[in-house]
């Protein structure tokens, strides 16, 4: 149990908001890995054990396998667990991610995106967060400090929906988020844990009544297993929606479910954008509505389940649809432009994917409102390519 | 308004925390929009690095980091040398040295605002480790400089920050508020 924490007003990084969200959410275990930007999470939540705010079992770990393989089992066993990775850490636990989500197991996971190796860099990019689109969890971006603090409670209250039991995994910026100080409002413990409510768990490890889980399994039973994952990953979608409503009315801020549409009502053309470059865009669609461009934003908050509906919804109104990718799939383009041209099938739009801010990349105003204005030209049929790789030594636009 | 400041200092040196602690005094100064970090480099003890802060009595929502400041500080004259500290700045900005040169003996090409932090910090027994606390003291300063930050909120931000010291940290403070020149 934590001690009462009464509501405040913080000026915080991102990282100690994952690592506060967790202690508001009385979580019971934490096992976890140092790795660069997320350490200060794991070390922040250590000190909270250290004063006694919480008596929640903190575990050292050899490596971010175990780290996943430790919450997996205190999770089984009835725990509320959390644990935080970045980069090479998260590509580590990839096998244990699979194992999580297919014991049904609501384990929240803040990853914080860094660049994974080669070169070895510890800047921001989602090539750790978006190789892992198959391993069943539900996976989400934050745009500031505020949305990390808030997703931290919501993603319990979503994964351990009887409707969905999955883990889930809030990705915010390396360093843009994890370092970087702002105003976050944070409720009191009462009012999270009254949210959130106690975890009831569907399936204990009890020794006292022994069961073995994720044994085993001939061909008879496994594809039903996926298609039940695949039935949660689609309840999802709704618990999404129905959770963020229920906290905009206890904590008075939306966020709209699965996307965020920024200014597309009559808008043009669109921008898809995920993390915290969707600051930046908000900034450059004011800018440019200002002189009279319509054109308009969608934040992509979930990439799983992936809002397929919101944003077909959207792109049937406008002229042309922008995606803004932060990694490349190589040859092919950025997964969320993937994952867009995927929702708008049959639909007769032109769709342009811009890659930038790889590697950790300062991604200027100038880099999105040169994006916009490429959308403008591809609204009228002149877009030269589908991929434009902005502010790149060697690419000429 | 939206006033954008870049800490140039040496690692170990509190230009992050400095940064910080703009951002959370200009906040309970009244501000809507703070924001204080690091430049996303790779930093060590001694070697020149930077930190940014932005306020706003509007929400901020931009994320790049700053090339165009309005405010520039300097922890320590000596990395001027090899940084280029007015580089971006605005026409009408501001550099804030820690010097206990006055502003008319110094040859820059912009407006000059100067404080001795360093002699403050050793006056009020600010050391860590044997090296002068120079970051609170020119946080204050700034406090002066900056419509829309105030003293008391400085002094609050550093009350909260440091348990120990923290008065003398304050008064480390006020006092440059009122040392520093322009």
């Amino acid at each position: 149990m934590i001690q009462k924490i009464d509501a405040k007003k913080m000026v915080v990084t991102g990282d100690y908001a994952a690592a506060y969200g967790a202690l508001l959410c009385d979580v019971d275990v934490v096992a976890a890995y140092p790795i660069t930007p997320q350490t200060i999470i794991v070390e922040e939540f250590s000190t909270f054990v250290n004063d006694g705010i919480t008596d929640a079992e903190f575990i050292m770990v050899e490596s971010e396998h175990s780290a996943m393989s430790a919450c997996i089992a205190a999770q089984a066993a009835g725990a509320r667990t959390f644990t935080a990775t970045s980069s090479q850490g998260l590509a580590l636990m990839h096998e244990m991610l699979s194992i999580a989500s297919a014991l049904r197991l609501p384990i929240v996971m803040p990853v914080v995106n860094r660049t994974v190796a080669a070169p070895i860099g510890i800047w921001c990019e989602y090539n750790d967060t978006m190789p892992q689109r198959d391993s069943g969890w539900l996976q989400m971006s934050c745009e500031d400090n505020q949305e990390v603090l808030d997703m931290i409670i919501m993603a319990y209250k979503m994964g351990e929906h009887k409707d969905v039991l999955l883990p889930v995994m809030p990705a915010l910026d390396a360093f843009i988020l994890s370092h970087t100080v702002e105003p976050v409002d944070a409720p009191s413990s009462d009012e999270v844990l009254d949210f959130i409510s106690h975890y009831k768990p569907h399936a204990i490890l009890d020794p006292d009544n022994p069961m073995a889980i994720g044994t085993f399994t001939p061909p008879e039973y496994i594809q039903e297993l996926r298609y039940q994952h695949h039935v949660a990953m689609n309840n999802a979608r709704k618990v999404i929606k129905d959770v963020t409503k229920e906290f905009a009315q206890k904590f008075g801020r939306d966020y709209h479910g699965l996307i965020e549409a920024y200014k597309c009502d009559d808008a043009e053309v669109v921008l898809i954008t995920m993390g915290t470059v969707t600051g930046t865009a908000r900034d450059i669609v004011d800018e440019m509505r200002a002189k009279g461009k319509k054109v308009g934003l969608i934040k992509l908050r979930f990439y799983r389940p992936f809002p397929i509906e919101e944003i077909r919804k959207i792109a049937e109104n406008v002229d042309a649809i922008g995606v803004y990718d932060r990694s490349i799939s190589y040859g092919t383009g950025g997964p969320m432009f993937i994952e867009t041209k995927n929702a708008l099938y049959g639909m007769e739009k032109p769709v342009v994917n811009f890659l930038a801010g790889l590697g950790g990349r300062d991604v200027v105003k100038g880099d999105v409102e040169k994006m916009f204005e490429i959308l403008l030209k591809a609204k009228e049929g002149e877009a030269k390519e589908e991929i434009y790789w902005i502010n790149t030594r060697g690419v000429s636009i | 308004m939206l006033k954008e400041i870049i800490f140039y200092g040496r690692g170990g040196q509190g230009g992050v925390t400095a940064a910080n602690l703009l951002a959370s005094a200009a906040l309970k100064s009244g501000n809507k929009g703070v924001q204080a970090f690091p430049f996303f480099g790779a930093e060590r003890r001694g070697a020149p690095v930077k930190a940014f802060a932005r306020i706003s009595d509007e929400e901020i929502y931009l994320r790049s980091q700053i090339r165009e400041p309005d405010v520039v500080v300097v922890l320590d004259t000596g990395i001027m040398d090899v940084v280029n500290v007015t580089e971006g700045l605005k026409e009408d900005g501001i550099v804030l040295l820690n010097t206990p040169r006055k502003p008319s003996e110094v040859e820059m090409p912009c407006r000059v605002a100067t404080v001795d932090a360093t002699t403050i910090a050793l006056n009020n027994k600010i050391l860590v480790g044997g090296i002068p606390v120079v970051n609170t003291p020119l946080v204050g300063a700034l406090a002066k400089l900056l419509d829309g930050v105030n003293i008391e909120a400085v002094k609050e931000a550093i009350k909260e920050r440091f348990g120990k010291n923290a008065e003398a940290n304050a008064n480390a403070a006020e006092q440059a508020y009122n040392e520093v020149v322009l």
